[in-house]
């Protein structure tokens, strides 16, 4: 057979194959009865219950282009200032590794180190203590345990995806391009789709900076390997300007502040806030939210009942602008309240050196000198020698070209958040295909029935989901009581799956 | 967990009639009061969901669900008149119990309960 490097135009046009137009074009075709298409996190919660439900490897196939499910985190964290040793935004029991989320991730920690130090933090919090929460490091050792444990590596396709499309008959074809660079057809009953983000967007009068200047050194994106900014404040005193008020600026924030301790450096941060909030805000008493200093306070990226109380259940139950506007209600720029950070920002505040403010950025600009100068409107400028871009802006799905191309051929549609509209148990609407169906989770179905999707105990909120809607299939075992206990045993003990 | 009324009123009555009843039988305490917590507890857990309708995040911290044991146990002690000893020791460790499988070892048989706020059914 001879193997396609490309796939052929009446096959890109047409919204539905069947067997034949693959044999004709002499694409390899590789049968499984499910595949996970991304390899990230999102991919590995889903098999990992799958697993766990009984699923043989050989029925699932995870196609990805990484090595290891937790290597674009791994990345994401340690440029946005969490390395290994330091602490994530995630509670103790969204454990990625463990779909029970016990024990948590504080008992553990409490175990590996002989200290009851972690659970009384876990019992006092959030009143007496910031939330727990586990090291990048933690995590990621456990899921190298769980991914050896349920022969993750076994299940591991490396290669490109480009498209999934209907199948004639029932299920899909999900196209990839293999390392070697032909094109290889997937032939399953069901997809999911766990492709994470679609990427980073700029804002824009930083865009149309880097655009004009071709400077990529000053004005940097904080998802962006940015280093140098930290190590030139090191050689000199300098001036930077922080943008956004999430938790990615907290840890801008803290590098810069724990740097300028730590080497007894002169750097100046001002701090610009688009939304600048005063204090606790919200429409009435029930529904209040704390702030001060320019910042939304929150644990968690959401408040902590989406993820299984009383937001959960609302919002499972509403449709269209009822859904949309509960997920303004409840959304917006936050960060957390950590006492060190409060500390840190307090000093500076108190002796000058760090200057939060709100301001709308007209242009950012170069003067002769090289600096940077940002112009807020009324003649007021502002003099920097680098920008951190931290609002953290999400580029369309539409950019992402598996998702649009299922906007395009698949029948999906944009939920009112503008991102993929799925079933309360995940299931992209209007994608089916005979007795097959097509998954997604992750922050391509945020603006959906449940909204904390793109979390660690999101991932595993859908993953139990969709499991249980492939058991409703009669395609896997619903995990009861007696599976379950079993199966944490075998955890507990490292037994493989 | 992160409850809602319902999963609070559910997980309440199945944990007494468990585990609560398991240590009521190893101490030897009264069923009575068992059952008074029980019973109470549906009025009480329709307080604490009011209650936590003030906190933005709609959530219950873990250490409210050990310091409720105060205004609990001295309501059903006013009502019954027990001995004192043998009923703080009987409800202590009713209470401590039902208080530490609800924090995590309940998950284990029932992976879908913390996603529900704490429904069975």
């Amino acid at each position: 057979m001879v193997h396609r490097v490309a796939i052929p135009e009446e096959m890109l046009t047409s919204s539905t194959w069947d067997d034949a137009i693959l044999s004709g074009a002499g694409i390899q075709v590789r049968d499984v009865p499910f595949v996970t298409v991304g390899g990230g996190i999102g991919s590995f919660v889903t098999v990992d219950y799958l697993r766990i439900a009984g699923v043989p490897a050989d029925d699932i196939r995870i196609l990805s282009n990484i090595d290891y499910p937790w290597q674009t985190y791994e990345y994401l964290t340690r440029v946005s200032q969490i390395p290994r040793p330091e602490r994530i935004r995630s509670d103790s029991s969204s454990r990625p590794d463990n779909i029970w989320g016990f024990p948590s991730y504080a008992v553990t920690e409490a175990w590996r180190e002989k200290t009851i130090k972690p659970l009384l933090h876990v019992l006092v919090e959030p009143i007496f203590s910031d939330y727990w929460t586990p090291r990048a490091g933690t995590v990621f050792d456990s899921l190298a345990r769980e991914r050896d444990r349920i022969g993750y590596d076994e299940m591991l396709v490396k290669g490109v995806v480009s498209r999934v499309r209907r199948r004639a008959g029932g299920g899909y074809f999900t196209m990839l391009r293999t390392p070697e660079g032909t094109q290889a057809a997937y032939r399953s009953r069901f997809v999911h789709l766990a492709v994470g983000y679609p990427g980073l967007r700029f804002l824009p009068d930083l865009q149309e900076f880097r655009d004009t200047h071709g400077d990529f050194e000053h004005v940097v994106n904080a998802y962006e390997p940015h280093e140098h900014v930290y190590e030139f404040l090191k050689t000199r005193p300098g001036t930077v300007l922080v943008r956004g008020g999430g938790i990615v600026a907290s840890r801008v924030l803290q590098r810069l502040m724990d740097d300028r301790e730590a080497f007894d450096l002169q750097t100046r941060i001002v701090h610009i806030f688009r939304t600048y909030v005063r204090g606790a805000h919200g429409p009435h008493v029930w529904m209040r939210r704390k702030g001060g200093d320019g910042w939304a306070y929150q644990g968690f990226n959401y408040p902590k009942s989406v993820w299984g109380g009383q937001l959960k259940a609302q919002m499972r139950k509403v449709d269209g602008y009822a859904r949309k506007r509960l997920y303004k209600q409840m959304g917006g720029t936050n960060t957390a309240k950590r006492r060190r950070w409060q500390e840190q920002m307090r000093k500076g505040r108190r002796e000058g050196w760090y200057e939060p403010m709100q301001a709308v950025v007209e242009k950012v600009s170069l003067d002769p000198n090289g600096m940077l100068v940002t112009s807020i409107g009324n003649g007021a400028d502002i003099a920097s020698h680098f920008i951190i871009d931290c609002t953290g802006l999400e580029a369309d799905v539409a950019e992402h070209r598996i998702l649009a191309d299922l906007l395009e051929h698949g029948g999906a549609w944009r939920n009112p958040l503008g991102r993929l509209e799925v079933e309360r148990h995940f299931e992209v609407k209007d994608t089916a295909s005979g007795d097959g169906a097509l998954y997604a989770s992750g922050a391509t179905t945020l603006g959906g029935y449940f909204p904390g999707v793109d979390t660690f105990l999101g991932l595993q909120v859908a993953a139990q989901e969709i499991a249980d809607d492939l058991a409703r299939r009669g395609w896997c075992r619903r995990i009861g009581p007696a599976r379950s206990t079993v199966q944490w045993l075998n955890w507990m003990l490292g037994r493989k799956v | 967990m992160v409850p809602t009324l319902l999963g609070r009123v559910q997980t309440r009555i199945v944990l007494l009639a468990t585990v609560g009843s398991l240590v009521t039988w190893l101490v030897g305490g009264s069923f009575e009061v068992l059952a008074i917590v029980a019973l109470l507890g549906v009025g009480w857990e329709l307080i604490y969901q009011l209650l936590m309708q003030f906190r933005w995040e709609k959530d219950w911290p873990t250490l409210f669900g050990l310091l409720t044991a105060i205004p609990e146990g001295a309501l059903v002690f006013a009502l019954l008149r027990p001995e004192p000893g043998p009923f703080l020791l009987h409800f202590g460790l009713v209470w401590l119990a039902v208080w530490l499988v609800a924090n995590g070892p309940m998950r284990v048989p029932f992976p879908r309960w913390r996603f529900r706020g704490g429904r069975l059914l």
